[in-house]
């Protein structure tokens, strides 16, 4: 394999998508491509030379596009949430990881389970699915605190033939909401016939709902978790 | 120097002697792991050590308990860039468990509950740089951090310290893990950046 190398990337559009997280499309000359679950790394350089890095999820299937969180006492979500202007570059190194990902050409049914901010890798997967026409059936239970937690809300509740969006909110549900807001439970995530399951959020939430996935009857070896964030617990 | 990303001021901090090139510091103990975290029942645990020749070493968890053990106090450095200074763990010395094992591979392939691999040399494990870890901070390790043991090897990135571990199979030829597989390095030494293939 031949070595990753840093790449130019810089940034042509953003989307806010939450009070506190923002979508970054760039523009990278050369991008290998990638397959949806896949991350990049980031490095960014002030202007003495010091340099940080971090990796992020790519949220779409195509070309270099993240969705970035504020954290508040954090030192690079701030600049690429708040600062960071169309026009201005950083670097990019990828694509990366092997494992989290979904293959177009895999007929199996996919169950994803998002908690929070780990919705972007498999937002990734369903617009590579709907890129590649795929007709295989997907399922999307999403976890949010409340509704304005909502990343990718209008894209969501559009009509996708063949993939079943359920919206789980664990602290506020929005008016007309028939759930109670409530942690996640087995039954939001069944009745589940065999399918692979792509499960990504924070440590806490991704060891719970891969434990509800056994529960439920699916095998461990077809459950992919991707957990990120400090474990705050 | 590279790119330079407008704006950008960055947050300098301290020890930075102690931090690998590319890495920053985190006081939280952040979890990565590939799939759902295996309960192993104490009663069930085993540790083997496998030689290339075919004999089998195994210890049950009460006899791993009742070897001498070491309370290092390491840094970590996981390859998705956070480290974690002077933390403090209680297991055995793999050169506890070697003693009587006797071998001329040269590579070890670690395995785990739950299915995982990670390969290493063996050199990597001896001389007091790797031990079986199963109490972290003076608590009993816990499974989402690899509990009941996990291998514990710091001088290289945190995958190679596999949790969950089950044993080491000793090999004449370099047998690449989970994550050496899927693009990651095959040695993966923080100091000098090894983090994925090529590097």
């Amino acid at each position: 394999m031949a070595r990753l190398t840093w790449r130019p990337a810089r940034l042509v559009k953003v989307r806010e998508e939450t009070a506190s997280a923002r979508t970054l499309v760039f523009d990278v000359p050369g991008w290998p491509g990638h397959l949806p679950g896949q991350h990049v790394d980031v490095r960014l350089t002030a202007d003495d030379g010091y340099t940080a890095r971090r990796s992020y999820s790519l949220a779409g299937p195509d070309g270099v596009e993240l969705t970035v969180q504020r954290v508040d006492d954090g030192e690079v979500s701030p600049y690429l949430t708040e600062v960071m202007r169309p026009g201005d570059e950083l670097e990019v190194r990828g694509p990366v990881g092997g494992w989290f990902v979904w293959r177009p050409a895999n007929p199996a049914p996919v169950l994803l389970v998002a908690g929070g901010a780990g919705v972007v890798p498999l937002m990734a997967m369903l617009r590579a699915r709907r890129a590649s026409r795929s007709a295989t059936p997907f399922r999307l239970v999403y976890s949010v605190r409340s509704p304005e937690q909502l990343y990718y809300a209008d894209e969501l509740a559009a009509p996708d033939p063949g993939v079943d969006v359920s919206v789980v909110y664990t602290r506020t549900a929005p008016d007309g909401e028939a759930r109670p807001a409530g942690r996640l439970t087995a039954a939001d995530l069944g009745p589940s016939g065999e399918a692979d399951c792509y499960v990504c959020g924070p440590t806490g939430f991704v060891e719970a709902a891969a434990g509800l996935l056994l529960e439920l009857g699916h095998d461990p070896a077809r459950v992919r978790t991707e957990r990120f964030g400090p474990t705050g617990e | 120097m590279g790119i330079i990303s407008r704006g950008f001021q960055g947050r300098r901090r301290g020890d930075d002697e102690r931090l690998p090139p590319g890495q920053y510091l985190t006081e939280d103990f952040p979890v990565l792991s590939a799939g759902p975290t295996p309960r192993v029942p104490l009663d069930r645990w085993e540790f083997t050590i496998d030689t290339e020749g075919g004999q089998v070493h195994r210890w049950n968890w009460q006899e791993l308990r009742a070897l001498p053990s070491e309370t290092p106090t390491v840094d970590i450095h996981c390859v998705t860039t956070w480290s974690k200074l002077d933390t403090r763990w209680q297991g055995v010395s793999l050169d506890v468990l070697f003693e009587d094992v006797e071998t001329a591979a040269e590579y070890a392939l670690v395995h785990s509950y739950g299915g995982y691999t990670t390969n290493l040399p063996l050199e990597d494990l001896l001389d007091g740089k790797a031990w079986i870890a199963y109490r972290y901070d003076g608590e009993e390790l816990e499974p989402r951090h690899g509990g009941p043991a996990r291998l514990l090897v710091p001088h290289l990135y945190f995958w190679k310290s596999a949790k969950w571990v089950r044993g080491i199979r000793l090999l004449n030829e370099d047998w690449p893990g989970f994550w050496e597989t899927a693009g990651y390095h095959d040695y993966g030494d923080p100091w000098r950046e090894q983090r994925y293939e090529g590097d």
